[in-house]
């Protein structure tokens, strides 16, 4: 039973990680709090529920194509919303203002197109059949969430850390006029970035859709909550605290529905987030000022 | 031949004008200062050669061409190259790391090494230090290899804002003997400097600038025995 839960929670927090990962690059990069990241989570979901339903496209192809879609989506959206906002150098409150109020306008409008009610995948496309492992039983869409996981992380760690490209991700992070100065185009990197980041978040949101089988409009708003939960815990900027913090929400979370209540957890999730930035305001593996991208 | 030609170059912050249309020029091979107090505008005159600010009004001309309001990497690309105030080196990254940033540009590894090693056997503690991260460099190291970096870029032009700004006395004069011995080998050097007296003895042309406006002008020599300049900026 435990380690049933423990796998559930490993799974879902998979997905937290993948979702936060983008967030915490964005930040991390580009310096902006991007309250749009959420609804390219849920374009991901219905591009993928799209392609699958309405093309009959497998999985395997739909999942990574809503992936870049959202990814080509997000680099139209925040070019448009954060380009200027960082050009003229406005505060910090003015892009979460301009963000939220963009994202709510696109939440608005995709309920309007798609309605609010949730939708499923085809059961032919998640895949029903369950494996089991020492009496854990893992399905094979938690399957594929897994090795998604696994996949996008490592390329995003290579990228960052065994790349040219990367290494120019992290001068812009730390210091994007010093990183001008060495000839990086840092308006391209930044598109890129959103790239990125962007097509994580459409994976996120393919995978929770089919973890839980449950698409509609506003799921990005929900899982912007935990995106804020995660990026902060492991110290905003933080790939690897990212990874660690995203991993541990989901086990808490499936341990708390689990043995405690189910309506508990989101509650507990928070009040982790308040304890953590209580006792450790640079977050749990953050130090104090840290890009550690 | 003029290596930079600058005409009536404004920049304004808002409503502050920093910059009210100064001239400045500098020949090839030559080492020219622009000295001025705190707030002159001198930071501002060098971001704006950079492509860190756009300017309001003016001409840019470096090399031939009018590169004013052009983005940094474009202007970088052309071979102006600044060593900014404060360093500014990648703190969370290897001094290889910001080296090899330094030669970002450059897509021939051969050429990358070539740059590096003169660089090392410039600065032999870099070698030393290579894998450390920049941040855990003294002050002294730091200018180094804000220095180091600037050079992998290969610079036509090399902007300097304060190198010798907060060093210790005998780092300073370290500090000024690379400026000479870049200054022997030929490197256009325009440098920034509160430290007039060891600014003007390098240059060949200075510059002051007061709030925004240069108010004078000539051979360092000549701006060096100003009574004006001596009682203002040499403590005299
Ligand atoms: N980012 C900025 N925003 C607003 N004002 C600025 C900014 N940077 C510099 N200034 C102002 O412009 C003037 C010139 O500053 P600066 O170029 O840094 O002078 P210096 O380098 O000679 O000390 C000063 O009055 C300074 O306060
Ligand atoms: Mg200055």
């Amino acid at each position: 039973m435990l380690g049933q839960q423990l796998a559930n929670g490993l799974i879902l927090g998979a997905t937290y990680a993948l979702f936060a990962l983008g967030f915490t690059l964005m930040f991390g990069v580009i310096r902006v709090i991007n309250l749009v990241y959420g609804f390219y989570f849920t374009a991901g979901a219905f591009i993928a529920l799209y392609l699958t339903r309405n093309l009959g496209w497998p999985m395997a192809v739909a999942f990574p194509a809503a992936a870049i879609a959202s990814g080509v989506m997000a680099i139209g959206i925040d070019g448009l919303l954060l380009t200027r906002l960082r050009r003229v150098g406005a505060p910090e409150l003015a892009s979460l203002m301009v963000t939220l109020g963009a994202v709510l306008a696109l939440y608005a409008t995709a309920t309007a197109l798609l309605g609010p009610d949730i939708k499923r995948f085809p059961a032919s496309v998640i895949g029903a059949e369950a494996m089991e492992f020492a009496a854990i039983r893992i399905t094979q869409a938690q399957v594929l969430i897994l090795l998604a996981t696994i996949v996008l992380v490592g390329g995003l760690l290579a990228l960052m850390h065994g790349t040219r490209l990367g290494l120019a991700l992290r001068a812009m992070a730390e210091n994007p006029d010093a990183a001008g100065l060495m000839g990086i185009d840092t308006i391209r990197l930044a598109a890129l970035v959103s790239f990125i980041s962007g097509a994580l978040a459409g994976a996120g949101g393919v995978l929770i859709g089919l973890n839980f089988n449950a698409i509609q409009p506003y799921m990005g708003e929900a899982m912007m909550l935990r995106g804020f939960v995660v990026i902060i815990v492991g110290g905003l900027g933080d790939i690897r605290g990212a990874l660690i913090a995203g991993l541990l929400l989901g086990i808490v979370e499936v341990l708390t529905a689990g043995y405690i209540a189910s309506g508990l957890k989101e509650a507990v999730a928070f009040a982790i987030l308040v304890a953590v930035l209580w006792s450790r305001p640079a977050g749990l593996f953050g130090r104090a000022v840290t890009r550690r991208a | 031949m003029s290596s930079l030609i600058v005409e009536g170059l404004a920049v304004s912050y808002g409503r502050t004008e920093a910059l009210k249309g100064i001239d400045l020029r500098v020949e090839e091979g030559q080492v020219v200062c622009l000295i001025g107090a705190n707030g002159a505008g001198k930071t501002t005159a060098m971001r704006a050669l950079s492509g860190l600010v756009s300017p309001r009004a003016g001409r840019i001309v470096f090399d031939g061409a009018d590169i004013a309001g052009l983005r940094p990497h474009r202007i970088a690309g052309l071979g102006l190259r600044q060593v900014p105030e404060g360093r500014q080196v990648f703190a969370e990254l290897t001094v290889a790391e910001n080296l090899a940033l330094g030669a970002w540009l450059v897509t021939d590894p051969a050429e990358t090494a070539r740059r590096r090693d003169r660089v090392l056997a410039r600065f032999p503690r870099l070698a030393e230090r290579a894998h450390q991260v920049a941040g855990s460099l003294s002050g002294g190291e730091q200018q180094m290899l804000a220095f180091g970096r600037a050079l992998m870029g290969a610079p036509r032009l090399l902007l300097l804002d304060e190198p010798s700004m907060g060093l210790a006395p005998i780092l300073v004069d370290e500090i000024f003997a690379i400026i000479s011995a870049l200054k022997a080998e030929g490197t256009t050097i325009l440098l920034v400097e509160q430290n007039a007296s060891a600014a003007l003895e390098v240059a060949d042309h200075a510059y002051v600038l007061e709030t925004g406006r240069i108010v004078l002008e000539g051979p360092a020599a000549d701006v060096a025995s100003n009574p004006k300049v001596v009682a203002a900026y040499l403590g005299g």
